[in-house]
């Protein structure tokens, strides 16, 4: 703003603003300043409370005592997470392994496969995935998903009763898998948008170069697509793990809630996300066990966020080392 | 067959690669066909059981707590989420429109900026149930406002939830505004508050609405924020300092009872809640695809 | 004229009906002097969408010779040269009309596969697009690896290749080094090793040297030189002195039809049409 005081005749000044009016731009400034450092504030605020409130826990436990110890026993008092942990593992790896290529796939037919007209159509209904609230998810699993699908998980187990973990188990109504594929139809919209994305940003140069050579429609996907978009659909499927670590509501009700690190694919099972929704109304009066329960929800809150920072890291390194390959080394033949 | 037949002039293409070609389409075809089916069962089920459940009482009554005999409708909890994502919205919308407004006006080259831009991504990946923790422990624990379970602090859960959403979306939608709008703007002599006011936010407005809209769709439909801060009750209140109802946390207590008739309320209530949430959701694209910028 | 095929050149693409009359037959240009194929377009109209780009062109490429194709911005020369190769029906919303054949075989008759059609006829594109997650050797192994070459007859073709683009001696040393390290003019010719390596009959050139310096330009252009004994050659450009210097000859686009073609020298010295003469004496375009 020309704020020089130049008087041309007179003692006031020609071009400047008194002070006064400059009053609302400082106040603009300042107030969203303020607002922006509010929220630097606020997460630094979340990790201290939480750790405070935590404490009691880890200081019986020890925090590795806690984090990583077999033994979540409400009734006498002790808690090791141990059972959550893994319990939150398992389904989270049956999210992704189940989650991610039908995403990729779906988000490969949509960029490159199917006719014009459908494309609007089909993003907005994966999209939509995202959009049915995780209580309802929750819900058809519970009365639709799991005695639907009894049979089959049996008949699964059954057939392949060599193989370790998934096989020769008696299938528990809601277990492992229900909620590792619960989770899966719910990360399924993130991966393939932020795949989507990526494969947006694939130069149409190196496509043509792949047809040009006598590539079929898929084996161009193979040559110029993927590899390009390795990183960013790395960093795609880690946001989905992320997701899938931090889901509480649609997980709790399909997954069994038992505090006991299940043996089979098809046993029930608890994760640290349901264990807090579900525990969290009788600990109410008990100090020690909402400090556990909270304790577990600063181990959540950790692992969400280092799985995020990951994931960001490597769709930002994906970004960053395709632009690169855009730019020619030297100028000499 | 190859396509030897061309006359001998073409190179023959191996039917190993066609095939290899037919069975790719087929297969992401059929990923995308699995993506979708979870979408379509989901809404259908819905749909069948809970409109079962629709009934003018079930809209004019509240949940009566009684486990046998009638158990009410919902008519508490929708209100409730009505009440309490409409507290939310009005605090997390100025907060992350400001922000936003920070990042984009002030802040884009400062490293202070990139911190925030950082954590506001960090808050995006948080998990909702921490939220809820966080505000049980600074509102409800330390015994804020007599220290019960409020609607206004499951207000607050479910603002810290959308606060990253609508921060995001409005960074786009102003970083869209053509920097020429700002400069000819100020070249007029006119001051940066003017500048925002009258130009930057009315033009980035219907982007603003959309992102607004999807933070509101979210939050909505969001159940772990409410457990432990608004906790759950069968009357209608309009008073947010005390316990409220919501559709996500009724559904979530019928669920687990045994009882046919709460079950079926349950899926009359959630498909009231799909029904909001679509409702939200599609509004906001069809704003996005008529907005000037995007 | 059937030439017994070498090793390198039968690849592994073995899988061929037992009632097949003729053999695939390559025109020899593993020798010095082979015979290229002809490229022929009859009556050829192309559109995006409803702007009507090619209008019923007619055009002739003589084997083993360049020919290059001029006019102004937006003519429809690259829509053209990209009917040949059938990259323009890629984009949606487009469409082909008429002939373009390659001796007396129709490229777009329905039985033609069209990834054989971009083997036989080959494109380098204007600017140079090694695929960047690949070493150099990748990038030239791509495209036979595509029809099953493998093992020692795949690094012999890639080394064929390289030679052939004359970028052999300067990349032999870092063959496993990633193909966009190299600078302008050497990443052109990693690209035109890369259309040689399938061993195409016909190389389309879209304005090859337009983002490369002087220097890799006439590199290049000697390398057309070479080129033109073994493959039929077409070739885009903006630039008549480029015409001048490597084209045998020269069509002249206006608006998407075909004013004039004819050997170099008389396009650019004594035109027919007065359209040729103005754009040539540089009054427009």
């Amino acid at each position: 703003m020309a704020s020089a005081s130049v008087s041309a005749g007179g003692d006031r000044p020609v071009l400047g603003r008194s002070p006064l009016s400059r009053l609302p731009d400082q106040i603009l400034k300042w107030g969203l300043t303020v607002l922006a450092g509010a929220i630097l504030v606020l997460i630094a605020f979340f990790f201290v409370r939480l750790y405070i409130e935590a404490r009691p826990a880890f200081d019986k436990f020890g925090v590795f005592g806690f984090t990583f110890d077999n033994n979540w026993d409400v009734s006498r008092s002790i808690y090791g997470a141990l059972p959550l942990v893994v319990g939150t593992l398992i389904t989270a790896s049956v999210a992704l392994l189940i989650g991610v290529p039908v995403a990729i796939a779906a988000a490969l037919f949509v960029t490159e496969l199917c006719p014009q007209k459908a494309r609007g159509a089909l993003t907005i209904m994966i999209d939509l995935l995202a959009a049915v609230p995780s209580v309802v998810y929750g819900l058809w699993g519970v009365f639709v998903l799991i005695p639907k699908l009894k049979p089959a998980e049996q008949w699964f187990t059954d057939t392949f009763h060599f193989i370790p973990f998934i096989g020769g188990a008696a299938v528990a109504g809601p277990n492992y898998f229900i909620g590792g594929l619960i989770l899966a139809i719910m990360i399924v919209p993130i991966v393939s948008a932020i795949t989507r994305e990526v494969m947006a940003t694939v130069p149409l140069d190196h496509k043509e170069a792949a047809l040009a050579l006598g590539a079929t429609r898929w084996e161009m996907i193979r040559t110029a697509i993927l590899p390009y978009s390795r990183a960013g659909i790395t960093g795609a499927a880690m946001l989905g793990l992320g997701r899938a670590i931090g889901e509480t509501i649609a997980v709790t009700l399909v997954v069994g809630n038992a505090p006991v690190i299940g043996k089979h694919l098809f046993d029930q099972g608890y994760t640290l996300a349901a264990v807090i929704a579900n525990e969290f109304g009788e600990a109410a009066n008990n100090p020690l066990h909402r400090a556990a329960l909270i304790a577990a929800g600063l181990v959540l809150f950790v692992l969400t966020l280092i799985v995020n920072a990951a994931a960001r890291w490597f769709v930002s390194r994906g970004q960053r080392g395709n632009r690169a390959a855009a730019e020619p080394a030297g100028v000499a033949a | 067959m190859s396509a030897m037949s061309a006359g001998g002039v073409l190179p023959p293409v191996s039917p190993g690669r066609k095939r290899k070609d037919a069975t790719m389409r087929v297969l992401l075809g059929l990923g995308t066909a699995v993506a979708l089916v979870p979408l379509v069962l989901v809404l259908w089920y819905v749909a069948k059981r809970g409109l079962g459940a629709w009934s003018s009482s079930f809209f004019t009554t509240d949940p009566t707590g009684n486990f046998l005999g009638n158990p009410g409708g919902v008519k508490s909890a929708i209100l409730g989420t009505l009440e309490m994502v409409a507290l939310a919205t009005l605090i997390a919308v100025p907060i992350g429109v400001g922000v936003a407004l920070y990042l984009t006006e002030y802040g884009k080259d400062s490293k202070f900026a990139s911190a925030v831009r950082y954590f506001v991504d960090v808050m995006t990946g948080v998990p909702s149930i921490v939220f809820g923790l966080f505000v049980y422990i600074v509102l409800i624990l330390s015994g804020v406002g007599g220290g019960g379970y409020a609607g206004w602090k499951g207000s607050v859960a479910l603002a810290l939830l959308m606060l990253p959403i609508v921060t995001r979306s409005a960074e786009v939608v102003l970083l869209l505004v053509p920097n020429t709008l700002r400069e000819s703007a100020l070249a007029l002599g006119a001051p940066r508050w003017r500048v925002v006011a009258r130009v930057v936010l009315p033009t980035a407005l219907p982007g603003l609405v959309t992102g607004m809209l999807l933070a509101v769709a979210r939050a909505a439909g969001e159940t772990a924020p409410l457990l432990f801060t608004a906790a759950i009750v069968n009357g209608t209140s309009f008073n947010l300092g005390t316990r409220m109802n919501s559709l996500p946390v009724q559904i979530f207590n019928d669920v687990g009872q045994a009882q046919d008739r709460l079950v079926t309320r349950a899926w009359g209530a959630a498909l009231t809640l799909v029904l909001i949430v679509l409702v939200f959701t599609l509004i906001a694209r069809l704003m996005s695809r008529r907005s000037r910028l995007t | 004229m059937t030439i017994p095929l070498t090793s390198s050149q039968r690849g592994t693409e073995t899988e061929q009906a037992p009632d097949q009359k003729r053999r695939f037959e390559p025109s020899g240009k593993d020798q010095a002097t082979g015979a290229g194929r002809r490229v022929s377009i009859k009556g050829l109209s192309a559109w995006y969408g409803d702007q009507y780009a090619v209008k019923e062109l007619d055009l002739e490429f003589e084997p083993n010779k360049v020919t290059a194709i001029i006019g102004p911005s937006g003519c429809g020369k690259s829509t053209m040269v990209r009917c040949i190769n059938r990259m323009h029906e890629e984009i949606p919303g487009t469409r082909v009309e008429g002939e373009v054949l390659l001796d007396d075989q129709d490229l777009y008759a329905n039985e033609v596969d069209v990834t054989s059609v971009r083997r036989a006829v080959g494109m380098v594109f204007q600017k140079p697009n090694p695929f960047p997650t690949m070493s150099v050797y990748d990038n030239v192994a791509s495209g036979p690896k595509l029809s099953g070459t493998k093992g020692k007859h795949l690094k012999e073709r890639v080394e064929q290749s390289l030679r052939s683009a004359a970028l052999w001696d300067e990349v032999k040393d870092r063959l496993d080094r990633p193909g966009i390290g190299l600078s302008g003019g050497q990443q052109q010719r990693l690209c035109i090793a890369r259309t040689l390596a399938v061993e195409p009959e016909v190389v389309l050139m879209d304005e090859p040297c337009s983002a490369l310096d002087p220097v890799a330009t006439l590199r290049i252009e000697e390398l057309i030189e070479e080129l033109k004994t073994r493959y039929t050659i077409v070739i885009v450009t903006h630039n008549m002195q480029q015409a001048g210097r490597v084209a045998d000859s020269t069509a002249f686009m206006l608006t998407g039809e075909l004013v004039e073609v004819g050997p170099t020298e008389t396009i650019f010295t004594k035109p027919t049409d007065d359209r040729t003469e103005q754009y040539v004496s540089g009054r427009f375009g």
